[in-house]
């Protein structure tokens, strides 16, 4: 083969060839020396320094950040606790330091030894974490027989705790010791080290989490510090700013009491959500210490289901609430006019199935404000029965059913509007003009979430969906905002105003006229417009037979959704009580109304507040 | 396979691969002592750099049977494929201590910046070999270099692994500089570095900068290099003149390093070999280089020449370095002991590298 280049090698790429090596060599000289000063000079003293090894890294966990409600009062806080670490390297006679180690904390042998396996990955010279929240007889315990524990000492660490106990626990979330495939996707986890496990503490651990500090110790020979070389500060988490008012989530937990639910309360303007209740909860503080076996089992057992976060998750069929999306279809695809009159008997025979209304002497004749009003339901199964599925699903979708709203974290359930399309895929059988009856009422396969349900209401009030959310703000601890979440418009209501006006009017009149199913929501002072539901978890149930007698779980949902006041919606809710005593308007609109009255008491208070706030700077001298 | 010509047999290039293995053999042993524990001699880190130095033979061999010319011609698809994989990184690349530099095929984990040095040696050595001989090279014939160095460096910054930048933009540097360049050139680059510099700060973002600032003084980072630093300067120290014995290195075994088989493997073994240890050690060193720089001299054309040289520089920036940075002498920037550190990467590349420097040796009778 010939070669493609046979020209002479130049002369002065040889030289330069030799200033090159000579740099290698004037290299190697300088490592030699660095050497020789490290290994012959300073070598002695180097040796001292391994032998004992007395510098130690020290972490210092940055403080966890705080969750407060939309006016700064405190959800979620970080305490300082006492926690037993141990330092293997310490330790001369580490089996009889664990003996005695499990003594003074009331911890098997096998405790302790199955921690230190854990944390076996770890340099000798780590700090293990033997328990957290010592009880102060156990830090003096340890601090008094310090002699017979060498390498365990005392180390305050940051607990969290959630002083609202069940309120909030499944939008709060909690935080739980970091498991080992944290630890590999992320190395600023050590063991031991908390983490945020679901909720909001999940979603915003790096905010929350803050960046750790450390310092480097020298240490004695029991590993008790001498004096700190250096050290790096820890940087606590951020603040994170709800747009929760703690004072209306009281009342609205009040409100719902001891009953399976769920209450969300958000204002229709902005999507900023106020209240947000569900029952039953739990109390995330068992997470954050630890929580045993036992108590997760009986969460877990629980048959009213404690751990389920009903507001985002649970599915209950809309009912008639489901009517107002099926209004507005019938009203915009010019199925019926506001003076169109169908003649309820009680029932509507379709097919050889007989629909029955909820009210069995029938309501008569009626428009669609009556319909809505009395919450007829064969006005809807007419109704229903010429508008077909898929105009029905569509609407259905423009209020927000059948998808997630979009909410910044958390895993939404986005419910069920079937179509021939669903049913298909679903169980792979056509659609029959029958379920479409079922469908009209907000039974049959459509489900929806109570925050869901909320939004409806709240993009009735004000013509439009905007995306709803819980957190206002991330702040730095010093107040300064590092993000906001600003209000978001999902989508226009695809509705003509006189469509909007038509529904807002009969709404208004489900609470203030004399035959409206939500009266029960009047509230002194303020126009309030909602739409009772009552939906069926069986269908078993046989006529006449009262709430009561039927077994607790098979009795009916009760549902309210309202907004108010009706000429400039500030408030939107949404009611849910699970297997109620009572329908819907027996049973959910109080509650609803309880959370109004709380609203504009708050907000009336508040003014003052404000207006007497704003005369004293006024009134002041210059 | 290629025919073996008699003549490749006879000038087969022992010295180098004798070097080569005798450090390997070294370097294995020393993982060893670095990864050992209570309950295993022999880890599993072990056997995988004794399988990653038969690949790297195998490499190495592979790299001196064909004509070295053919990389003349065919460098660029090398380059190009290379600096790809490096960019494929960026977006498929694994995260791993907050940069992503790794790619994960099948049961391998590779780091394409690192299969990134010998093909920018090759196409800085092709496109300069035909002005070698212009002394000095014409400035025009510059760019085409300067920007064949420059993508794989600002691709690699941005991982951000800033010694294998540092390491790529030296060789590639070497390899210009082997060829000759205007002094005025090199005057105006100096000074037009020394410019840019203040003002590239002014962009980077708070974070970088201390990024930085910790590369260059490791000091002002006391929890993580700053104290990496002070613990293997302790563990090269303590093993004084005549080191503490294989395995019995104290530093070592109290698992002060995160990375004491990889980056900071010199300390272990200068902890247990002490001064003298580490004087052979450097000897082998300088050994290899010595016969690197001889194979460069004795090529047959300036390709040859040019392209030895790079690699070479590659050896030795790298050998340089990572010395420096374990004994306190240089930031801590990230770089692996050639044949030395654990990691499959690095050793197949110094491998390859090697086995071009010996095919360059073998082929300098043929024509």
């Amino acid at each position: 083969m010939v070669p493609l280049s046979q020209r002479e090698v130049p002369f002065a790429l040889r030289r330069r060839l030799a200033l090159g090596f000579a740099l290698v060599l004037a290299g190697f000289v300088l490592l030699t020396g660095r050497l020789w000063y490290l290994q012959v000079l300073q070598g002695e003293e180097m040796h001292e320094l391994a032998k004992s090894n007395r510098i130690r890294l020290h972490r210092v966990p940055a403080t966890r950040g705080r969750i407060v409600d939309r006016y700064g009062r405190v959800l979620v806080d970080s305490r300082p606790a006492f926690s037993a670490v141990f330092v293997r390297e310490d330790a001369p006679d580490p089996e009889t330091t664990i003996g005695n180690v499990a003594h003074f904390l009331d911890q098997s042998q096998e405790e302790v030894y199955a921690l230190l396996e854990k944390s076996k990955s770890l340099p000798r010279f780590a700090e293990v974490t033997l328990k957290r929240e010592l009880a102060w007889e156990e830090v003096v315990a340890l601090e008094t027989h310090q002699l017979d524990v060498p390498g365990v000492s005392v180390a305050v660490t940051p607990r969290r705790s959630y002083p609202l106990a069940n309120q909030l626990a499944h939008l709060l979330g909690y935080v739980g010791e970091v498991g080992p495939e944290d630890i590999e996707r992320d190395k600023r986890y050590r063991p031991a080290d908390l983490i945020g496990k679901s909720g909001l503490e999940r979603f915003l651990e790096e905010d929350l989490r803050g960046i750790d500090g450390g310092e480097q110790v020298e240490v004695n020979a029991v590993g008790r510090q001498l004096r700190v070389l250096r050290s790096v500060p820890e940087q606590p988490g951020r603040t994170v700013r709800l747009t929760i008012d703690l004072d209306l989530q009281q009342a609205a937990a009040q409100a719902l009491g001891e009953r399976d639910g769920s209450v969300i309360a958000l204002d229709p303007r902005n999507g900023e959500v106020l209240a947000f209740v569900n029952y039953p909860s739990f109390d995330p503080n068992l997470f954050a210490r630890g929580i045993k076996h036992a108590e997760w089992k009986d969460l877990l057992d629980d048959e009213h289901h404690p751990l389920t976060n009903r507001g985002l998750q649970g599915q209950y069929p809309p009912g008639s609430a489901f009517k107002i999306p099926v209004a507005a279809a019938a009203l915009e695809e010019g199925i019926i006019n506001p003076f169109t009159r169908i003649y309820c008997p009680g029932g509507y025979k379709f097919g050889d199935r007989y629909f029955r209304c909820w009210h069995r002497g029938g309501h008569g004749s009626m428009n669609l404000h009556d319909a809505i009003v009395h919450s007829c339901d064969v006005f809807f199964y007419q109704v229903a029965q010429r508008l077909g599925i898929e105009t029905i699903a569509r609407y259905a979708r423009a209020f927000g059913f059948g998808a997630s709203s979009g909410l910044e974290f958390g895993s939404e359930n986005p419910g069920t509007i079937p179509d021939k399309e669903w049913k298909r895929r679903r169980f792979g059988q056509p659609w029959y003009a029958g379920e479409t009856l079922s469908v009209a009422i907000g039974q049959g396969y459509v489900s929806a979430t109570p925050l869901q349900m909320a939004n409806m209401i709240a993009a009735t009030a004000v013509g439009q969906r905007m995306r709803p959310h819980f957190v206002m703000q991330v702040e730095k601890t010093d107040g300064e905002f590092v993000r906001r979440f600003e209000p978001e418009v999902v989508a226009q209501l695809p509705l003509k105003d006189s469509t909007i006006a038509l529904l807002r009017e009969s709404l208004r009149d489900v609470v203030h006229s004399r035959e409206g199913t939500g009266r029960r929501a009047l509230l002194e002072g303020v126009e309030i417009a909602g739409k009772t539901l009552t939906s069926q978890v069986v269908r078993l149930k046989k006529q006449g037979q009262a709430a009561t007698e039927i077994p607790w779980r098979h009795r009916d949902h009760a549902g309210f959704v309202a907004y108010a006041p009706v000429e400039a919606p500030e408030i939107a809710v949404a009611v849910i009580v699970e297997h109620a005593e009572a329908g819907g308007g027996k049973t959910a609109a109080p509650v609803a109304r309880d959370v109004f009255a709380a609203y504009f008491e708050l907000k009336q208070s508040r003014l003052g507040a404000t207006y007497a706030q704003s005369r004293s700077t006024a009134d002041r001298p210059l | 396979m290629l025919r073996v010509d008699r003549r490749l047999i006879a000038h087969f290039e022992w010295p180098l691969f004798l070097f080569v293995l005798l450090l390997t053999a070294v370097g294995v042993m020393t993982v060893l002592s670095a990864t050992r524990s209570a309950d295993e001699l022999v880890s599993r880190f072990v056997v995988r750099q004794i399988s990653w130095a038969g690949i790297g033979t195998i490499g190495m061999l592979l790299a001196l049977s064909f004509d070295y010319h053919l990389l003349q011609r065919y460098g660029y698809v090398l380059y190009v494929g290379a600096v790809l994989l490096v960019a494929l990184t960026a977006v498929f690349g694994v995260e791993g201590g907050g940069a992503q530099r790794w790619i994960v095929i099948g049961p391998l984990t590779l780091q394409p910046s690192e299969f990134v040095k010998i093909p920018v040696v090759i196409a800085c050595a092709a496109c300069l070999h035909r002005h070698v001989g212009e002394e000095p090279v014409p400035t025009l014939a510059l760019v085409l270099p300067a920007l064949l160095l420059a993508v794989p460096v600002v691709l690699i910054l941005r991982q951000p692994d800033l010694g294998t930048a540092i390491i790529v933009a030296i060789i590639a540097g070497s390899v210009i500089l082997v060829a000759g360049l205007h002094w005025r050139v090199l005057v105006t680059l100096v000074v037009g570095a020394a410019f840019a510099v203040p003002y590239a700060w002014s962009f980077l973002k708070p974070y970088q900068r201390q990024r930085i600032l910790t590369f260059l003084d490791p000091q002002s980072d006391p929890l993580g290099s700053g104290y990496h630093i002070i613990q293997s300067k302790i563990a090269i120290g303590a093993g004084q003149l005549t080191g503490k014995g294989y395995l019995q290195g104290s530093q070592n075994q109290l698992n002060f390093l995160p990375e004491q088989h990889t980056d900071f493997v010199f300390s272990v073994f200068a902890e247990e070999w002490g001064f003298i240890g580490c004087v052979l050690l450097l000897l082998v060193y300088v050994g290899l280089l010595t016969r690197c720089f001889v194979v460069a001299l004795r090529a047959k054309d300036s390709f040859g020449l040019l392209l030895a040289s790079g690699l070479t520089a590659m050896i030795f920036c790298q050998a340089l370095i990572n010395i420096g940075m374990t004994t306190g002498t240089l930031p801590v920037v990230g770089a692996t002991l050639p044949f030395f550190s654990y990691g499959g990467s690095s050793l197949l590349v110094s491998m390859v590298a090697v086995g071009v420097l010996m095919n360059i040796s073998m082929r300098r009778f043929t024509f």
